[in-house]
């Protein structure tokens, strides 16, 4: 295996990220805040509680998931496609490192970028409810596993796409819409029956269900089928690039 | 010598079936400078392109230090260092930075002495911090070249690697290159300038429409199929070539002052001699002689012409 190439991508993505880290951390945080303000503080003072748990705390894990997400998503997707833009893509195919390697390295990156501002958007958190984490060591293995399952969806999005308006399309158009729809500010039990039926059509349900389980024990579906549902999209994304580095789509000719 | 690169029949016929390469065959060797020559769409590229793992070839084989380009595509990228045609770089980073990549993506472990060295040898050291936007188009073409050049390849593929750049900083770049050969790299060069193929290949190679026509030892190519002029300036101008001297062609030039004879170098008998006797007879005195060699140019438009016939 070729360490040093993995180790090569992972630090020249990981220094693009901190070359602006304030902008980085800074909109995270400032939306967070802002969410808070609107749904903990002016919406949340007239919803008591949810499951038994504060709706400002009960918002909590949406709001991560939310935000590592897209940050997954949009620091891997531009990780990649980046290089094909630029032309310096010729680099990293003339290279003698395979596609796990270079998918380690983007991945990583992008997975570890995400796990920090999910960091910090905790943190943040912390400023405005109180939280007791029932599962820490769950928390931080879904946490893990939604950063680099997202982080290889993004990747995918950033080979397919051949200008900057498609590198938005799916995650404005996809991915904050099943995140809004998905739990992030209720829970599942609090819909009609007939809408509860058609939620769980939403794969990303079972991902908040598991992360909200997590914080506070109390979970829409059960905690086994949130995993097997993170390990499926893992798996499906992981195939996915696969089958790009065997055929070459979009990055060889 | 031995060959350090072999292409054996490889052929590229891309998705639409323009067929980019056909049954290409070629022996680079150790240590040489090998200039590529082909008009534009020739196959030059693409052909670099599947040696260097960016294109895949739809049939044939290449060995590059005797590992295969697919099967043992670790060892055989591992020697190689790409310079391609277009300037390339990531704008917003630094010059250093972007060479300690290169030399990491190529499974090296970080070796400042050696990249500075690099970096001195293409006059980047005083830019070493600066951001690529900032550095001049000659000065980006530095960079790639430091980027190929710090893993220590054995073989460089320089495609078009003085295109934009002007004069004076090509002849540098052509330092760098020999310098480059002197240090051992087998260089495969691929210009549009035949100047500069002339000045520094050891061996050429013609390619076009997809086809190798020729590759070749440059002397050997220049002396066999190249032609040279024998310019005889005249004491007095004439105003039409003798009869008695139409079996030698000659061309009046420079309003009847002088006579041009062209001759093949390749001849058994070049036929001069026999000619200023012919001109003593005919009683034309000879001012000045001069000859001149057809240039690889000439030569390769020749060919090219020669193979679209």
């Amino acid at each position: 295996m070729n360490l040093h190439a993995i180790r090569a991508i992972y630090v020249y993505e990981m220094k693009r990220f901190f070359r602006t880290i304030f902008e980085s951390l800074l909109s995270p945080v400032i939306s967070t805040t802002l969410y808070f303000v609107v749904f903990g503080a002016a919406i949340g003072s007239r919803i008591e509680e949810v499951e038994g748990v504060s709706y400002g705390a009960f918002i909590v894990p949406g709001l991560i998931m939310l935000s590592v997400m897209t940050q997954a998503i949009s620091n891997a997707s531009f990780g990649i496609y980046f290089p094909k833009f630029i032309g310096t893509i010729f680099e990293l195919l003339s290279a003698p490192i395979n596609f796990f390697e270079i998918v380690l390295g983007y991945v990583g990156a992008a997975a570890t970028k995400s796990l920090l501002i999910g960091g910090v958007i905790l943190i943040t958190a912390g400023f405005f409810v109180d939280l007791d984490i029932q599962h820490p060591v769950m928390m931080v293995a879904f946490l893990v596993m939604i950063c680099v399952s997202f982080a290889l969806f993004g990747f995918i999005i950033g080979i397919w796409s051949e200008n900057f308006q498609q590198l938005q399309l799916i995650p404005l158009l996809v991915i904050t819409p099943l995140v809004f729809l998905g739990g992030a500010f209720y829970s599942v039990s609090m819909l009609p029956e007939g809408w509860q039926t058609v939620t769980l059509f939403n794969p990303v349900v079972y991902l908040i269900s598991g992360f909200r389980w997590s914080f506070f024990g109390v979970a829409d579906v059960s905690v086994g089928l949130s995993l097997a549902a993170i390990g499926l999209f893992f798996a499906l994304c992981l195939g996915v690039v696969w089958w790009i580095f065997k055929t070459g789509y979009r990055i060889k000719s | 010598m031995n060959a350090i690169v072999t292409v054996d029949q490889l052929s590229k016929t891309y998705k639409d079936g323009f067929q980019a390469l056909r049954d290409v065959s070629l022996d680079i060797e150790e240590g040489e400078i090998l200039a590529l020559l082909g008009p534009n769409g020739a196959g030059k590229t693409t052909l670099i392109s599947a040696l260097c793992g960016i294109t895949t070839p739809t049939a044939g084989q290449a060995r590059v230090g005797g590992h295969d380009i697919v099967t043992g595509y670790r060892a055989a990228r591992a020697m190689i260092g790409l310079v391609p045609q277009e300037i390339a770089l990531e704008p917003f980073e630094k010059v250093i930075n972007t060479v300690q990549f290169s030399r990491g993506l190529f499974g090296k472990s970080r070796d400042d002495t050696l990249v500075e060295r690099v970096l001195r040898q293409l006059s980047l050291w005083d830019k070493r911090n600066n951001r690529i936007r900032e550095l001049s188009g000659g000065m980006k073409r530095r960079v790639l070249i430091a980027k190929a050049l710090c893993h220590e390849p054995r073989v460089l593929f320089l495609d078009e690697p003085t295109a934009g750049v002007d004069v004076e900083l090509r002849r540098d770049m052509w330092e760098v290159v020999r310098g480059l050969k002197e240090s051992g790299v087998t260089i495969i060069l691929t210009t549009h300038y035949l100047e500069e193929a002339e000045a520094m290949a050891d061996r050429i190679a013609v390619i076009n429409r997809g086809e190798i026509l020729l590759v070749e030892n440059k002397a050997d190519l220049m002396r066999r199929m190249g032609r040279k002029t024998l310019q005889i300036d005249l004491a007095e101008p004439v105003a039409a070539v003798p009869a008695t001297l139409a079996q030698y062609a000659l061309e009046l030039a420079h309003d009847g002052h002088a006579l041009l004879y062209h001759y093949d170098t390749g001849g058994e008998r070049t036929g001069i001699t026999r000619l200023l006797q012919a001109l003593a007879e005919e009683g034309l005195n000879v001012r000045d002689i001069e000859t001149r060699q057809s240039s690889l140019e000439e030569i390769f438009v020749g060919l090219v012409r020669e193979d679209a016939a």
